[in-house]
């Protein structure tokens, strides 16, 4: 177990991507200290700790920096091997899987999501809509094949891909809200539907995860960065 | 032993190259086949990557893996001599770390900083170099990113070890040079005689020509 004090976390409530390593943690059970940054301005730690990309998350450990969300990820699933469950599956073509995917959802699935804030004009935010509803059946199959008949794609507690999918859960009950959509439908992707729930639910997620009121605020903030046509 | 291992791969994809360095550093055999990447994609292709239907794809007793890092950390959980990555957490994290940089920044821009014209050029260049000198901080005192031997990270930058190299060729810029990048340069020949790498490396005078003709076909279609 470590000391309080020597797990520190650099993020913003908001952040998906800080919120896997927080559910991490709490998988593992370790004690850490939350640094929050302030919206707008980077903090000397952060910039000190990440100077290649000087972004959040950035976990510090013993004063080392790690960086990258599902690097982090599998450093706290590998630092601390006996505490909590595995968040990687054991069986190498099990990990391969999750590995997968969790990139598809970080390289594809995430920006079609975000294209839906971000599109200007009602052709382009339906395309953005179709492009994350496609991605969403394509989960829902994987979610099926992987999880095998239990709660999450990690089996029987979270794993490595409900974090790297589950951490969206916010944003997308935002976009549907802000949207008037249903993205999450109970029709369509009743597996997800279910899981989304289970996952939300969860003791290491539930303090984590932010109220979409809360978040829908915020997203107002930095939507009107983004809608602000560009520089012609 | 029963094992069936056979790699979909294009003989000058650096992605797919980086599989079978992966699968000599462990000394397993594996059947190779050659794939069409822009037309005519195979049946097989097209079944084992339904989802983004590309190369490398390793299929081990009918069970297909693909993206290219995915398939290194496969290859190492699996067969577990000859470590490709290291074994404490934290070098693990450094090592994953820096392939994903190589692949989300560092691939795309001298990409672009070849590919680019005109006004643009400057830019792209600019970018490209800015990256390249994140590398040669990172490399300075080690023979390889993996310490004595080649790694994960060495592995994954067989862009800047070989292929940029060639493609600078073909498109005529000057990016990864000696007297701008003395160090990243001794690594490249360093890791090109490396003989898991050497024997791997797709023939020069092939790849350049087929870089001369991806560059002529993206210059036409830039000019319409």
């Amino acid at each position: 177990m470590a000391k309080a004090g020597e797990v520190k976390l650099i993020g913003g409530w908001p952040s998906p991507f800080v919120m896997r390593p927080r559910i991490a943690l709490n998988l593992k059970g370790v004690e850490y200290e939350f640094l929050e940054e302030k919206f707008g301005a980077k903090s000397e730690l952060l910039l000190r700790s990440n100077p290649v990309h000087k972004k959040i998350p950035v976990l510090l450990h013993a004063n080392r920096p790690v960086c990258e969300s599902l690097v982090i990820v599998q450093y706290v699933d590998e630092a601390w091997p006996s505490s909590g469950p595995s968040i990687l599956p054991s069986d190498p073509y099990d990990r391969a899987t999750a590995r997968f995917w969790a990139a598809y959802i970080d390289e594809k699935w995430f920006p079609s999501m975000s294209g839906i804030m971000r599109a200007q004009g009602e052709e382009a935010k339906k395309a953005a809509i179709d492009q994350v509803v496609e991605g969403l059946s394509l989960l829902e199959d994987t979610f099926g094949k992987i999880s095998k008949g239990k709660p999450f794609f990690g089996g029987d507690t979270i794993g490595f891909l409900d974090i790297a999918l589950g951490c969206f859960l916010g944003w997308l009950r935002v976009t549907e809200k802000t949207h008037g959509l249903k993205l999450l439908d109970e029709a369509k992707v009743p597996g997800l539907a279910k899981w989304a729930e289970r996952f939300c639910a969860d003791d290491a997620v539930k303090g984590v995860m932010p109220e979409t009121e809360k978040l829908a605020e915020f997203a107002k903030l930095i939507m009107a960065k983004f809608k602000a046509p560009p520089p012609q | 032993m029963g094992e069936e291992l056979k790699l979909l791969g294009m003989w000058g994809s650096l992605f797919s190259r980086r599989v079978e360095m992966a699968l000599k550093i462990k000394g397993v055999e594996y059947e190779y086949s050659e794939q069409e990447i822009f037309h005519n994609k195979s049946a097989s292709l097209l079944k084992y990557n339904p989802v983004h239907k590309k190369v490398p794809v390793l299929i081990h007793n009918g069970k297909p893996i693909a993206e290219s890092q995915v398939i290194l950390e496969y290859i190492d959980d699996t067969w577990k001599d000859h470590p490709i990555l290291p074994q404490d957490p934290y070098e693990r994290a450094m090592a994953r770390f820096w392939a994903k940089f190589l692949d989300e920044k560092c691939v795309p821009a001298l990409w672009k900083a070849c590919m680019s014209v005109g006004p643009e050029r400057e830019k792209t260049q600019e970018e490209a170099c800015e990256l390249l000198s994140t590398l040669e901080g990172e490399l300075k005192g080690k023979k390889f990113f993996g310490g004595e031997n080649i790694g994960f990270v060495d592995i994954v930058a067989d862009v800047l070890g070989y292929w940029v190299g060639v493609l600078q060729e073909a498109v005529g810029v000057d990016i990864l040079t000696e007297d701008k990048f003395p160090v990243l340069c001794r690594w490249a020949e360093d890791f090109r005689n490396c003989p898991v790498v050497k024997e791997n490396l797709p023939p020069r005078d092939r790849l350049l020509a087929f870089f001369i003709t991806q560059s002529e076909m993206l210059n036409s279609l830039q000019q319409k």
